[in-house]
């Protein structure tokens, strides 16, 4: 734990990437915890006068059903960010497993999972979700949905934790944990695991950048449960009135916002992280270091 | 050309079409195993319309639908019926523009998702890679540096976000383009430049919100990748022998560079893929994305199952073109 709050200051110290990415990602975060201390139910409507632009009362002004938007929007961002979540945590759970055991069994083990696992990577997403979630999006619940697209969000990382595996097979510890007779499973959690994680974090992050847009658009389509409040399904009902038509504009900017938002900080917390674990960066930093010191 | 290279090409083919069938067996199974049963969502959503309909009716509407559907018989048997089907080109009717089949729905959008997914991906893919590979190989220049912020909040924004924020600025707000459609409407198909000009009018706004999506990714991997291998020996001994900085801006450090953003095009074209169907649905672009969402619209079961296995073999095509023309840059294939 405190390793990984020393990364943390690290990164922030030495990445304004990294910087901006933490600062937004608390608001947001933030923001979604107010939803538990909310006046309002998200269920409940025609509370607040409708159609009212921002003002001191409605920060985020008022929807057409008479919703004030921004608590309304803290716990459409709370679901959202719980799905993203829950998915990318479910997905990591395949991509890990299939990325260890295809790397370390190696041979016709390692090839068969590979070729299903590119499949994967290539076929397009969108058309299969929409056929899987018009069949059951009735009955659909935040975890439903997460299980349905963790099942097609693991692909790519499961072939970047194998090749790491790959190269960590040859090392010596792992020859020396075969030979004294340890198990397989063993040697992957408690030896080879351990490595992967730094990997396996950055693609988390992306995994929850991927699932929350993913969310986004099937919303949008009329595609989820459009009874539960989420970032998708706040622009969708905003559709769905017209808000645009009518001038009601902040229905839609707000929730627009706070998902770009959240959506650039994330990426800037990958693209800093991948560059932080990337080794060729990290000696150049230690040279700027040093030279530092010197002046 | 090599005895490696055939083994490539055959290689190549065997994963695309290993890609159709996995895709298409799951596309396959999805409604037969899924907790609801198509028919009995189809005839629910038929129901709440509010008609009232003799429960003998509707027991009939249920076997036709099923018949249709092609969900009787063992799994078996309409597997076997699935494919062939596909493969002599019937999909069956579709029900919502009946009886019209959905093969000629889908061949009336496909070349409209088409073109604009092949121009955008390109487009993207070619600027986002040059300019890349400037602001990696210049990176501490200022302006290297303000080019990676555009790109990297351009970048992980969803294409549906992006489309419709266009579509809000440059068509309503600022009505400079058209609100949506592929043409104006009542202007007749013709080789003339009204046509070909309403046509890009049209195409402007879903292309430009591909291709700013899609740039800012190539962008950011181009730079990394390019900041990396000026790093190198290599570079640095040529710059020591006085090469021009042009050339080995071009021939040593892009063409490296190069191989793995051809790869990742290949990798990446799905999700392109899927950014296109929904920019089609916020423009009323009438490719697969639009026809996808008039069939969910109109709860049109057959016509999202074609839909599904046309961007199926569609994509998986498009990524054993890339991989094709990946000799032509990686000369290390032919004479492996």
């Amino acid at each position: 734990m405190r390793g990984f709050l020393r990364v943390v200051a690290d990164l922030y110290r030495s990445d304004p990437r990294c910087r901006f990415a933490f600062t937004a990602i608390s608001i947001v975060i933030m923001f979604a915890l107010m939803s538990f201390v909310s006046p309002q139910d998200p269920g409940s409507s025609y509370y607040a006068p409708p159609n009212q632009p921002p003002s001191v009362a409605h920060p985020f002004g008022t929807n057409s059903r008479g919703q004030d938007m921004f608590w309304f929007l803290t716990f459409a961002v709370r679901n959202s960010l719980v799905f993203g979540v829950i998915t990318a945590i479910l997905s990591r759970i395949i991509a890990i497993s299939i990325g260890l055991i295809a790397g370390y069994k190696g041979g016709i083990i390692d090839r068969i999972m590979m070729v299903i696992n590119d499949s994967f990577v290539v076929l397009p997403v969108l058309p299969l979700l929409i056929l899987i979630n018009f069949i059951i999006r009735e009955q659909m619940s935040i975890l439903q949905l997460a299980m349905v697209i963790a099942a097609f969000g693991w692909a790519w990382d499961a072939r970047l934790i194998r090749s790491q595996v790959l190269s960590l097979k040859e090392r010596e510890f792992t020859y020396t944990s075969v030979f004294s007779g340890t198990k397989t499973s063993s040697i992957l959690i408690s030896e080879h695991l351990p490595f992967v994680m730094p990997i396996v974090l950055s693609t988390t992050i992306n995994n929850l950048l991927w699932a929350i847009g993913m969310e986004v658009t099937l919303a949008v389509l009329g595609l989820s449960n459009i009874g539960i409040p989420t970032i998708g399904t706040t622009i969708y009902w905003a559709n769905q009135h017209q808000a645009l038509i009518s001038g009601v504009w902040w229905w839609i900017a707000a929730p627009v916002a706070i998902s770009v938002l959240l959506f650039v900080a994330l990426y800037l917390l990958v693209v800093g992280l991948g560059a932080y674990l990337d080794p060729r960066t990290r000696l150049q930093r230690m040279k700027g270091v040093l030279s530092d010191e010197r002046a | 050309m090599g005895k490696s290279f055939l083994t490539y090409v055959i290689q190549r083919i065997a994963q695309c079409l290993l890609v159709v069938i996995i895709g298409i067996t799951i596309t396959f199974l999805i409604p037969r195993f899924s907790p609801t049963d198509p028919v009995e969502a189809v005839v629910n959503r038929a129901m709440m319309m509010g008609q009232f309909s003799h429960p003998d009716a509707v027991e009939m509407m249920k076997d036709a639908l099923t018949k249709l559907y092609g969900l009787d018989g063992t799994l078996g048997q309409q597997y076997v019926r699935f494919w062939r089907g596909l493969l002599s080109g019937d999909l069956g009717p579709s029900l919502s523009s009946f009886p019209k089949p959905v093969m000629s729905l889908i061949r009336g959008s496909l070349p409209w998702t088409g073109a604009l997914l092949l121009t955008t991906a390109i487009i993207a893919w070619v600027t986002g890679n040059m300019l890349g590979a400037l602001a990696g190989y210049y990176a501490d220049k200022r302006w290297s540096h303000v080019l990676s912020i555009i790109a990297m909040s351009l970048h992980p924004i969803p294409y549906y976000i992006m489309a419709f924020v266009l579509l809000v600025l440059l068509a309503y707000v600022i009505p400079v383009f058209p609100l949506g459609g592929a043409v104006a409407i009542g202007l007749k198909p013709g080789f003339n430049w009204i046509y070909i000009s309403s046509i890009l009018r049209h195409a402007f706004l879903p292309a430009l919100s591909l291709v700013l999506v899609g740039i800012g990714g190539w962008f950011v991997g181009m730079r990394a990748l390019v900041t990396n291998i000026v790093s190198e020996d290599y570079v640095t001994y040529a710059e020591y022998a006085g090469v021009p900085n042009r050339t080995i801006m071009y021939q040593y450090v892009m063409k490296n560079a190069l191989l793995p953003q051809i790869t990742g095009l290949a990798m990446q074209l799905g999700l392109i893929f899927n950014g296109a169907l929904i920019t089609e649905y916020v423009f009323n672009y009438p490719g697969l994305g639009y026809l996808a969402y008039s069939a969910i619209f109109a709860g049109d079961y057959s016509l999202i199952m074609g839909v599904a296995v046309f961007s199926i073999i569609g994509v998986s095509l498009a990524v054993l073109l890339v991989d094709l023309a990946y000799p032509l840059f990686d000369p290390r294939v032919k004479h492996q």
